[in-house]
């Protein structure tokens, strides 16, 4: 009895310890995410209904600035844009990905340098991708009016007229992230069981029905996932138009590059801008928490 | 980083998964483990037109991602003349290798370059010491309330970028409590960046296949809690470390919105912001420009070619199952 009674001490003792122990491990931790993550995010709410400019302390001010918000015709402009884009962005982006994992992994050949070739832009700083591209978007000597005129197609001004704008952001936005997705597909085809294509074509289905009732259904959540990371990712766009067609021009303004805006360059008002991010985040929120409630939901 | 979206690099660091297995390199070959949509013997039968399309995709997929590295590369070796002639020419005719050695010192990218080297060295130890605190500590400690932090860590990946943008930009112009102001400072994007929950949710999932009997018989040997660290469950979660560092060193090099506000200064700048900033000055000749992208590029491209394996089987890996 009291051997036992002695040891049940001693594990309370080494619980204790341990608890120490364990938020000892994680303090610089706890405190990175307080500092960097939990306070801000509390923080970002409360700003949003204060008037701060960095010049006087910040005062509450209600929500005058959502009002100001609802005012300015770039909000609205900025919104339209943001969604265009990601709306053009899942067009190309989206489905392109899938046909091309579907396409590679028929290859018996090359398979990785495949892999290779489409991850490499994945790779590059995205800034010279973006750069990269200004220059072949030159409406003068820039590569792709080259090439139309080369094959007597009529060129294009690209970036710099207000009906493609957004194309050549999306496009080059395509081509410098589609590689992830593709070898997350090409990773999901290979698990597919082949049994059920060599049942399926048993059964008389053509390639393109194999595709249909095999190929799609096994890769429905997948292709689940990668939408909503998709429209996440594209609906906080920043770099292209920055890089590309700057922070004023109207036709290619986005939400992220209007926070940007009101924050550190036009406006100094940081209230404005937290508002505005506000809004953003109860926008993602809702996919965010989606995505990890598909990818967590088998347990932690 | 929290303050990179988590989404814009779709899989963050994850266990290696075994490589792939290797095609077999006959057109045809038996068995159905690698039966795909077609199946082996209607490509045997097909052999021409399945060369065709293979060869018809090498050309356009080489064109397409590699052509314009190419082009990136060989624009900066051309004269300025050359460069600017409105019908580029697609393999150059004058030479010029020493625009490389111009922009490494004229636009100052040796100094960038080295900015940039101890961000990303100087944020992945930070990163991987702080994340491994705490992921060992909830995975194998279970402290009280373990849940709920990792719950609260977890749930800060639900904050798009935006969200924190601009208090998280306040904090570090004035960190609360400390009142410091880490503007310009590689703290600025250290401390971020170590508030990392998909490599903690990484490194706690992996902590937690390592047998506590091990950890035990260790403690019977007289091992404390550290010295299990270091010298059962970090040598065991090898391959993990691994793939997370290279994620961590590759977030950190491609990150562009948040140094672009926080390195205002430009002696503090990364390759990346001051490329940007570069770009849009005219006294920089564009062939000494593309010198530059060039030269940012080489480090990520020679990490991806070392590492691919890693890089590939983690994306594969973690695409589902964080």
């Amino acid at each position: 009895m009291a051997r036992a009674r002695g040891a049940r001490a001693g594990h309370l003792r080494r619980k204790a310890s341990d608890n120490l122990l364990a938020y000892a491990f994680m303090a610089a931790g706890l405190a990175c995410f307080a500092f960097f993550s939990w306070y801000p995010l509390v923080k970002g709410v409360i700003l949003s209904f204060q008037q701060d400019n960095f010049v006087v302390p910040p005062y509450w001010v209600g929500l005058d600035n959502y009002r100001a918000l609802f005012d300015d015709p770039l909000f609205w402009t900025a919104w339209k844009n943001t969604l265009f884009f990601t709306g053009l962005a899942l067009i190309f982006g989206f489905a392109l990905p899938f046909f091309i994992a579907v396409l590679l992994n028929e290859f018996r050949h090359f398979s990785g340098y495949f892999r290779v070739l489409v991850y490499l832009p994945v790779m590059l700083p995205p800034i010279v991708a973006v750069l990269l591209w200004r220059y072949f978007y030159d409406p003068g000597a820039g590569l792709f009016n080259t090439l139309l005129r080369g094959v007597g197609l009529p060129e294009s001004q690209w970036t710099q007229s207000s009906t493609t704008a957004m194309i050549s952001l999306v496009l080059v936005s395509t081509w410098a992230n589609l590689g992830g997705a593709t070898l997350m597909y090409l990773a999901a085809l290979q698990g597919i069981p082949g049994e059920l294509y060599e049942a399926a074509e048993l059964d008389g289905a053509s390639v393109w029905q194999r595709l249909r009732h095999v190929t799609f259904p096994q890769m429905r959540f997948i292709m689940l996932v990668l939408l909503l990371l998709q429209i996440i990712a594209t609906m906080q766009v920043f770099i292209e138009p920055y890089a590309l067609t700057g922070t004023s021009n109207p036709d290619t303004i986005t939400v992220m590059v209007l926070v940007y805006r009101y924050a550190f360059t036009v406006n100094n008002d940081f209230g404005l801008a937290a508002a505005m991010s506000v809004l953003l985040f109860v926008v993602l929120g809702a996919f965010s928490a989606l995505y990890l409630r598909l990818t967590r939901s088998s347990g932690d | 980083m929290t303050l990179t979206a988590p989404t814009q690099s779709p899989a963050g660091p994850v266990p290696p998964a075994p490589a792939p297995p290797r095609r077999k390199r006959t057109v045809g070959a038996t068995g159905t483990a690698s039966r795909t949509l077609i199946s082996a013997v209607d490509l045997q039968r097909h052999r021409t037109l399945y060369f065709l399309a293979l060869g018809a995709t090498l050309v356009v997929f080489t064109l397409v991602f590699l052509f314009p590295l190419y082009w990136m590369v060989t624009s900066a070796v051309k004269s300025p003349a050359e460069y600017a002639q409105s019908t580029p020419t697609f393999i150059p005719e004058s030479w010029h290798p020493e625009t490389y050695a111009t922009a490494w010192t004229n636009m100052r990218i040796a100094k960038y370059f080295t900015n940039t080297v101890f961000y990303a060295v100087g944020g992945w130890l930070l990163s991987l010491v702080v994340d491994v605190g705490v992921a060992y500590a909830l995975s194998k400690l279970k402290p009280v309330f373990g849940r709920v932090v990792l719950g609260a860590m977890l749930a800060s990946l639900m904050l798009p970028a935006a969200a924190l943008l601009v208090p998280a930009y306040k904090t570090v112009v004035d960190v609360p409590l400390f009142h410091v102001n880490l503007l310009n400072t590689p703290w600025a994007l250290w401390l971020p960046a170590a508030a990392n929950a998909f490599n903690v949710y990484v490194l706690k999932r992996f902590f937690d296949q390592i047998p506590d009997d091990l950890l035990d018989a260790a403690a019977i040997d007289g091992a404390g809690r550290l010295r299990q660290l270091w010298s059962i469950v970090l040598p065991l979660s090898r391959p993990v470390l691994g793939v997370t560092s290279i994620f961590i060193i590759v977030a950190m090099w491609k990150d562009f919105l948040w140094p672009l506000l926080v390195l205002q200064d430009p002696e503090s700048q990364t390759l990346s912001v001051a490329l940007a900033r570069l770009a849009n000055t005219s006294q920089v000749p564009p062939t000494e420009l593309m010198a530059g992208l060039a030269i940012a590029s080489v480090p990520m491209i020679v990490v991806f070619l070392i590492f691919q394996r890693s890089i590939i089987g983690g994306l594969s890996a973690g695409s589902l199952k964080g």
